[in-house]
C-alpha cells in the first residue's frame, strides 16, 4: 500500500538513477487519483492472498520447502521488517538487537500457551496483544536509558540487548534453554475433516492471518508516518539537534519509535512461535538480527514497500534455491556491498513525499505563480543559485 | 543604553521614516522600538522588554566566552548583535536560545527565567532561531521542513495520529496551509515540493527563516542570515527582515555585514572579547569610538 506522493512538476531531475529505474512507473502511479490507486491495489491484494493456493510453477519453492510455509516465513519477515523500518528507516536509530524483541514476543506466546510452561495457559490469540505489550515494555526498558546515545554507541548497546535476551533464555530456568517449549498454542477452529485450521504443518491459514495483520499494521504505521510523529522521526534522523531546536521533543519521539518497532517485532515473534509450535533459544542469535537489518537496508530503508520487498527476498531466496541456503550470508553480504556501491538508498529508496493536503495547496499555488513574484521582496531576484 | 535623540539617517530607515505620519514621528521621539514598527498587529505593549540577558557569563574551562553581559530585547524591534570574530556573538546566541546554559547570570523571557528547560521547551516558549551553517532536514521537502516547525504548537498525541482523530486531521490541514503561506511569505513557494537539499543556497537560507517562523516565536533569532549573499540578495533579505518585524515578530540579528546591520536594525549591541562594549542606535554605534576601535577600524572585506 502506498502513501500519496507529489507529482512535483517543479522538481529538479535530482536522482537520475531513481527516475530511470522505477521513476516512470512511480510517477504514473502517483499521477493516479487515490480511488484509482485503491482499484489497482484490490486485485494485487487478492493475488497475494491467493498465492499459497495458486502455487505458481516458477515461483513455488517446492519440492525443497513447503510453499505455504515459505510464504508464511516471508510474511512474518515482512511484518518484522515494517517494525524495524520504523526504528531504522524512519527515526534513524541503528538497532542491531531487534531479534531480542522478536524473541520476547515468541517467548511470551510460548510461555502463555505451551503445556511445558510454568505459567497457566491462555487462548493463543490473547497472546498476540500481550506479546505486543510485553515487548513495548522491553523497548521502554532498553530505550529509556540508552536513547540518549547516538549512532554507533546505540548500535552497540542494542547488539548487547539482543545477546542478553538470548543468554537469559539459556540461563533462566523457567525459560528452558535449548529444551524449549513444545506445543505452542494456535488459533481455534477445525475444518470439515476435524483437522485444526491452523496446523503446524500447513502454512496457508497462518499466512492469511499474518498477511491480514500486516495490512492492518501497514495502515496504522502509514497513519503515523503521515503525521507529526513521522515528521518528527525523519527530522530526528536528518539532524537531531536542529529537530530539538525546532521544538521536537526528540527523546520522547525516539522512545516512541523504539516502542512501536518493538511491539511489531514482538507480534511477529508470537506469530512465528504459533506457526512453528516450538520455541527454544536457538533462533535468536546475532546473525538473525543482522539478517533482519539486511532486509530493511536491501529493500530500501525508510520505504515501507521497499522493506517488504527486501524481507521477501531475504526469506524467499534461501527457501526457493535450497542448494544456495548454506551460502545465504555470503549472498546477502555480496548483494549489500554491490547495492551500497550502486544504489545506496536500497532497491526502493525512501520517497520524497508531499503531505496529502500539501499537494492541493501546492497545486493551488502553482495555478497562480504570478502572485508570488509581485508583492514579495525576496522574489525580485532569482534566488541566488550557486 | 542611550535615549533616542535624532532619526537614523541610514538608507533603509530613511525610506521608512518618510512614509510615517507626524504622530508616528512624535512617537519616535519617545520610543525607538515604537517608531520603527508603526503598523504592528499584535496587541501587546510595543517596546516593553521581551527578553533580557542578566549578567550572563559563559565559561568553557578556562575560557570566558561571555563576561557579565546584560542587555534587553524589546518587543517589535530588530536588535543587531555585532562584534569582531570570536567576540562571543554565537555563544551569546546559544545562551539565549537554550543551547548552552549560562555559567552564571540568567536569561528571562517575558520576566520568567529560562532556567534549566530543554531546548524544545524553549522553542515552545517562543524563541526560534536559524543556523549560521544551514541545518535543514535535507531529505524532507521544503514544505515538510516548515510543517515540522508548526508541529511545535501541535497537541496531537501519538495515539491520536495512529487513529487519525479529528484534531489530528484539523491540525494537519491548518499546518500545511500555514506552512504554504510562510513559504510564500519568504518567497520560495514555487519550490515547496522540492527536497531541501536540492534547493539553491539562497532558498535554503529563506527556508530556514520560514521554518523558524513556523514555530510561532515571540523572538526570532537570525544567525548571520546573509552569509554568502551578494549585495542584491542582501537587499532582498533586509526587506524580508523588515517585513517579518512588521508582521509582529521581534528579531535578533547577528551579522557581519555592516551595511546590512546599519540598514535594518533599530538598535545594536556590540560585543568584544565576550564583553558588551556599546549599545545604542545604529548612528550612535557607528560613531562610537570604542566600536570604531574594536570593529569598524579593523579592515574588513565586508565593510562598505
Amino acid at each position: 500500500m502506498t502513501t500519496t506522493q507529489n507529482p512535483s512538476p517543479a522538481a529538479t531531475p535530482s536522482s537520475g538513477g531513481d527516475r530511470r529505474l522505477l521513476g516512470g512507473l512511480r510517477d504514473r502511479w502517483n499521477g493516479l487519483p487515490r480511488a484509482q490507486q485503491w482499484l489497482w491495489l484490490i486485485p494485487l491484494v487478492v493475488l497475494i492472498y491467493a498465492l499459497p493456493v495458486l502455487n505458481p510453477p516458477l515461483l513455488t519453492t517446492e519440492p525443497g520447502t513447503n510453499f505455504p510455509i515459505a510464504l508464511f516465513d516471508a510474511a512474518r519477515f515482512a511484518l518484522l521488517a515494517i517494525g524495524l523500518n520504523v526504528v531504522v528507516g524512519q527515526a534513524g536509530l541503528l538497532d542491531l538487537g531487534y531479534v531480542g524483541f522478536f524473541a520476547v514476543g515468541a517467548y511470551v506466546a510460548a510461555m502463555l500457551t505451551s503445556p511445558d510452561s510454568v505459567l497457566t495457559t491462555i487462548p493463543y490469540l490473547w497472546t498476540l496483544p500481550i506479546a505486543m505489550i510485553v515487548t513495548m515494555l522491553a523497548g521502554l526498558l532498553l530505550g529509556g536509558p540508552t536513547l540518549r546515545l547516538r549512532g554507533d554507541y546505540l548500535a552497540i548497546v542494542t547488539l548487547g540487548f539482543g545477546e542478553i535476551i538470548r543468554l537469559l533464555a539459556t540461563i533462566v530456568g523457567p525459560l528452558k534453554g535449548q529444551v524449549g517449549f513444545q506445543g505452542v498454542g494456535r488459533p481455534p477452529g477445525t475444518d470439515a475433516d476435524g483437522q485444526p485450521l491452523f496446523a503446524n504443518s500447513d502454512g496457508t491459514t497462518w499466512y492469511w492471518l499474518v498477511v491480514t495483520i500486516t495490512i492492518a499494521i501497514l495502515l496504522l504505521v502509514g497513519n503515523l508516518e503521515r503525521s507529526r510523529v513521522g515528521r518528527a522521526w525523519i527530522a530526528i534522523r536528518e539532524d537531531e539537534d536542529a529537530a530539538q531546536i525546532m521544538g521536537v521533543p526528540t527523546v520522547r519521539f525516539k522512545l516512541w519509535a523504539f516502542v512501536i518497532g518493538a511491539a511489531i517485532g514482538g507480534l511477529s515473534g508470537a506469530l512465528f512461535a504459533g506457526q512453528v509450535g516450538f520455541v527454544n533459544n536457538q533462533k535468536f542469535d546475532v546473525p538473525t538480527s543482522v539478517l533482519f537489518l539486511a532486509a530493511v537496508v536491501l529493500g530500501g530503508s525508510g520505504n515501507k514497500v521497499g522493506v517488504i520487498v527486501g524481507a521477501f527476498l531475504v526469506s524467499y531466496i534461501p527457501n526457493r534455491f535450497i542448494e544456495l541456503a548454506g551460502y545465504k550470508y555470503l549472498i546477502f553480504g555480496v548483494a549489500l556491498i554491490v547495492l551500497m556501491a550502486f544504489r545506496p538508498q536500497g532497491l526502493l529508496g525512501a520517497r520524497q513525499r508531499l503531505l496529502a493536503y500539501g499537494r492541493q495547496a501546492y497545486q493551488r499555488l502553482v495555478g497562480k505563480p504570478e502572485q508570488l513574484a509581485s508583492d514579495n521582496p525576496m522574489t525580485a531576484e532569482n534566488g541566488g543559485d550557486r | 543604553m542611550s535615549t533616542p535623540s535624532e532619526p537614523p539617517v541610514e538608507g533603509g530607515l530613511v525610506a521608512e521614516l518618510e512614509l510615517m505620519t507626524p504622530e508616528q514621528r512624535a512617537a519616535h521621539e519617545a520610543e525607538v522600538a515604537d517608531v520603527v514598527a508603526p503598523d504592528r498587529e499584535i496587541a501587546v505593549a510595543v517596546g516593553d522588554t521581551l527578553l533580557s540577558m542578566e549578567n550572563v557569563t559563559m565559561r568553557f574551562g578556562g575560557l570566558v566566552a561571555l563576561d557579565d553581559v546584560s542587555f534587553d530585547i524589546r518587543r517589535g524591534e530588530i536588535l543587531g548583535l555585532i562584534g569582531p570574530n570570536g567576540a562571543g556573538k554565537t555563544t551569546c546566541f546559544n545562551a539565549l536560545t537554550g543551547v548552552y546554559r549560562p555559567s552564571s547570570g540568567r536569561v528571562l523571557l517575558e520576566g520568567a527565567p529560562l532556567g534549566r528547560r530543554q531546548r524544545f521547551q524553549i522553542t515552545q516558549l517562543g524563541i526560534a532561531r536559524t543556523f549560521q551553517n544551514i541545518r535543514l532536514f535535507s531529505e524532507m521537502t521544503a514544505l515538510e521542513n516548515v510543517v515540522v516547525g508548526t508541529d511545535a504548537r501541535h497537541r496531537t498525541s501519538v495515539m491520536g495520529a495512529l487513529f487519525r482523530v479529528p484534531r489530528h486531521t484539523r491540525e494537519e490541514k491548518q499546518a500545511i496551509e500555514r506552512a504554504m503561506a510562510l513559504l510564500e511569505f519568504v518567497g520560495i513557494a514555487d519550490r515547496a515540493a522540492d527536497k531541501a537539499r536540492n534547493l539553491p543556497y539562497g532558498y535554503q537560507r529563506r527556508l530556514e527563516i520560514a521554518r523558524a517562523l513556523a514555530t510561532e516565536p515571540k523572538l526570532l533569532c537570525l544567525d548571520e542570515p546573509a552569509a554568502g549573499f551578494n549585495p542584491a540578495e542582501k537587499d532582498n533579505l533586509m526587506g524580508l527582515i523588515r517585513k517579518i518585524r512588521d508582521d509582529g515578530y521581534t528579531v535578533l540579528l547577528i551579522e557581519h555585514d555592516m551595511r546590512l546591520v546599519m540598514g535594518v536594525t533599530d538598535r545594536i549591541v556590540v560585543l568584544e572579547f565576550g564583553k558588551k562594549i556599546a549599545e545604542g542606535l545604529p548612528t550612535e554605534i557607528r560613531d562610537d569610538p570604542a566600536v570604531v576601535a574594536a570593529y569598524l577600524g579593523v579592515p574588513d572585506d565586508d565593510a562598505p
